[in-house]
């Protein structure tokens, strides 16, 4: 195990700053002259200049590249050039929108998905499992920021039962808060919730298939008890690869579905910048999701072997 | 007809449906598009406009159909920069293994933790927003799982003896992949192709819709619905006809997909036959 942790860890630090240098390429390298980007053609030259001087771009460019990734290390990703606020000030105070969101997104899919699909499972071929199946391909077909759009012309709009948008902040009160996630929260959490109990169903009728499931049934366990008992434990393998795949849709849905509800978050940080040419508050938030897209990877990978030790061996 | 039948006929008549439609609409729509008509905007269906008009008063099924085209061709030339790259990455990485396998996989690894959103916004830092980009994007995202197909299909067929016939009779490596290996993996292909062509309907819509993908005037479903947004209160239906489009589509396009797998999978014929 230590030997695979180890191969794992230095996969893991290989993959960060490959995609650092990835990303500092493309902002840093790609453009030429960064600081001209930003502030258009129309700038005056000893405007640009001084944001040269401020982004260090007089420096050499490798040298660069090491000043940032230090700073990355140590928690300093630079100053907004149009906040003029350090941009971990500004992703700090984002956070308490955007991972809530993500969270309850996650918790209500895996809520909805491991029963349904053990439901379907159990039920295989039967009217309820192919009404469940046919749904959820309608649930993997839908856009979440659209079916977005339509829980808010329903619910906020038509029904008037919670806000179209906006956060009121958790200062406003837990409840206030959890009201202005909860319909984001369910538009991501379906589609994702879909994809789940697919995998969930067709994971469990496969360990169902498998010998000692038949060797427990011989021995004269239920069906009922064999799958609880033997085969569910199983089956959550596969089930646990595809969230961690499904982990960056979560993230890039949830800043999408940030716009829907016009909720404060790290999309709405991102798409500002965007449109601002922010590009250090760009430069840094893209490598903050890259790197936990890549974290969770590892932690999936690093949970399998914990839970099927032929894949230790495997690696 | 099996259920894999079904799956196939169903998804490629709605797939088919959605590409004649989108083709038609290079020569024919049943209005411009192009024309702003304010005194007609907002209209319910009609015999004049079918599914009504839009706040600009565009006729919404001509918009539809133009937003097909746009639509279908980011998903198609994304999916085809992905097969383009990622196939013969993953047949060289099956083929050498060692250290060149090692590189590709990690590659893929770093490509996977990009998905096509943050691509675009590093792309749209750069470059500007534009459908290019939503292509280029979702087309970089499709790299890797190309090439982990390719790579893990070649890989299982290695040790098959036509192949080292093929060998002993004198053909290259190129010869061999050409004409024993690529053949044998295309169905394989051809149902992922079909799953990152839905998965980039999807991915362009969703881009089009925060602002990344097509620019006005070109029209997307995803830009209809950006556009739809600030409307949903009084006119609900501007977002309702483009996201019904999607989801027809990318239903249409999984059925395909799933009927094609298990048509082409001898060991699921058997167990349906």
């Amino acid at each position: 195990m230590a030997h695979f942790l180890i191969r794992r860890l230095i996969s893991l630090g290989l993959t960060l700053l490959l995609a650092a240098l990835v990303v500092f390429v493309v902002l840093e390298v790609l453009p030429g002259d960064p600081a001209r980007l930003m502030l258009g053609l129309e700038a005056r030259e000893d405007t640009v200049q001084a944001l040269r001087e401020q982004m260090g771009l007089n420096r050499p460019v490798i040298e660069r590249f090491f000043v940032w990734l230090g700073g990355l290390a140590t928690g300093d990703l630079g100053v907004s050039y149009t906040y003029s606020v350090p941009v971990r000030e500004l992703v700090a105070a984002r956070l308490p929108v955007t991972l809530p969101l993500a969270l309850m997104a996650l918790t209500l899919a895996v809520a909805l998905a491991l029963p349904a699909g053990v439901w379907a499972a159990s039920r295989r071929g039967q009217t309820t499992d192919t009404g469940l199946m046919a749904l959820t391909q309608v649930g993997i077909a839908i856009p979440n920021f659209w079916f977005a759009m339509l829980l808010v012309y329903v619910f906020a709009v038509t029904l008037r039962l919670v806000p179209s948008g906006g956060f009121p902040g958790w200062q406003a009160g837990p409840g206030a808060a959890l009201t202005a996630l909860m319909l984001p929260a369910i538009a991501l959490a379906l589609p994702q919730a879909a994809i789940l109990t697919r995998v969930m169903r067709s994971a469990l009728i496969d360990t169902l298939g498998e010998d000692y499931i038949r060797t427990a049934r011989a021995k004269g366990l239920s069906q009922r008890a064999a799958l609880w008992g033997h085969a569910l434990r199983n089956a959550l393998i596969p089930v646990l690869t595809i969230l961690g795949l499904q982990f960056a849709f979560l993230i890039t849905g949830t800043i999408i579905i940030e716009n829907v509800f016009y909720l404060p978050g790290i999309g709405r940080l991102i798409f500002q910048a965007i449109t601002q040419r922010d590009l250090i508050v760009v430069k840094s938030v893209v490598v903050l999701l890259v790197g936990l897209v890549i974290l969770v990877t590892f932690l999936v990978d690093i949970a399998y072997a914990l839970v099927d030790p032929r894949l230790r061996r495997k690696a | 007809m099996t259920r894999a039948h079904t799956s196939f006929v169903i998804g490629a008549v709605i797939s088919g449906l959605v590409a004649l439609s989108a083709a038609v609409s290079l020569v024919w729509t049943p209005h411009a598009i192009d024309t702003l008509n304010v005194a007609a905007k907002l209209q319910g269906p009609s015999a004049e406009h079918l599914l009504g008009t839009d706040q600009y008063g565009r006729d919404l099924l001509s918009m539809l159909m133009v937003g097909a085209r746009t639509s279908i061709a980011v998903a198609l030339v994304a999916v085809g920069i992905g097969l383009g790259v990622g196939l013969p990455l993953g047949l060289l990485a099956a083929r050498r293994g060692g250290v060149l396998d090692e590189a590709v996989m990690r590659f893929n690894d770093l490509v996977f933790a990009f998905p096509a959103l943050l691509s675009a916004v590093l792309i749209t830092a750069l470059m500007g927003p534009g459908a290019f980009n939503a292509i280029l994007a979702i087309g970089i995202f499709n790299i890797p799982v190309f090439a982990r197909v390719a790579r893990g299909a070649a890989l299982a067929l290695s040790s098959r003896e036509y192949l080292m016939a093929a060998r002993v009779a004198g053909k290259g490596e190129v010869r061999v992949t050409l004409e024993h290996i690529l053949p044998n993996i295309a169905s394989l292909l051809i149902v992922q192709a079909s799953i990152q062509f839905s998965l980039g309907i999807l991915a362009e819509a969703g881009l089009s819709y925060v602002g990344l993908g097509a620019q006005p005037p070109l029209t997307s479903w995803g830009r209809m619905l950006n556009e739809a947004q600030t409307m949903m209160a009084f006119a609900p239906q501007l977002a309702l006809y483009p996201g019904l489009a999607i989801i027809i589509t990318v239903i249409g396009l999984n059925l395909l997909g799933d009927g094609l797998r298990d048509l082409t999978d001898p060991r699921l014929r058997r167990r349906t036959a």
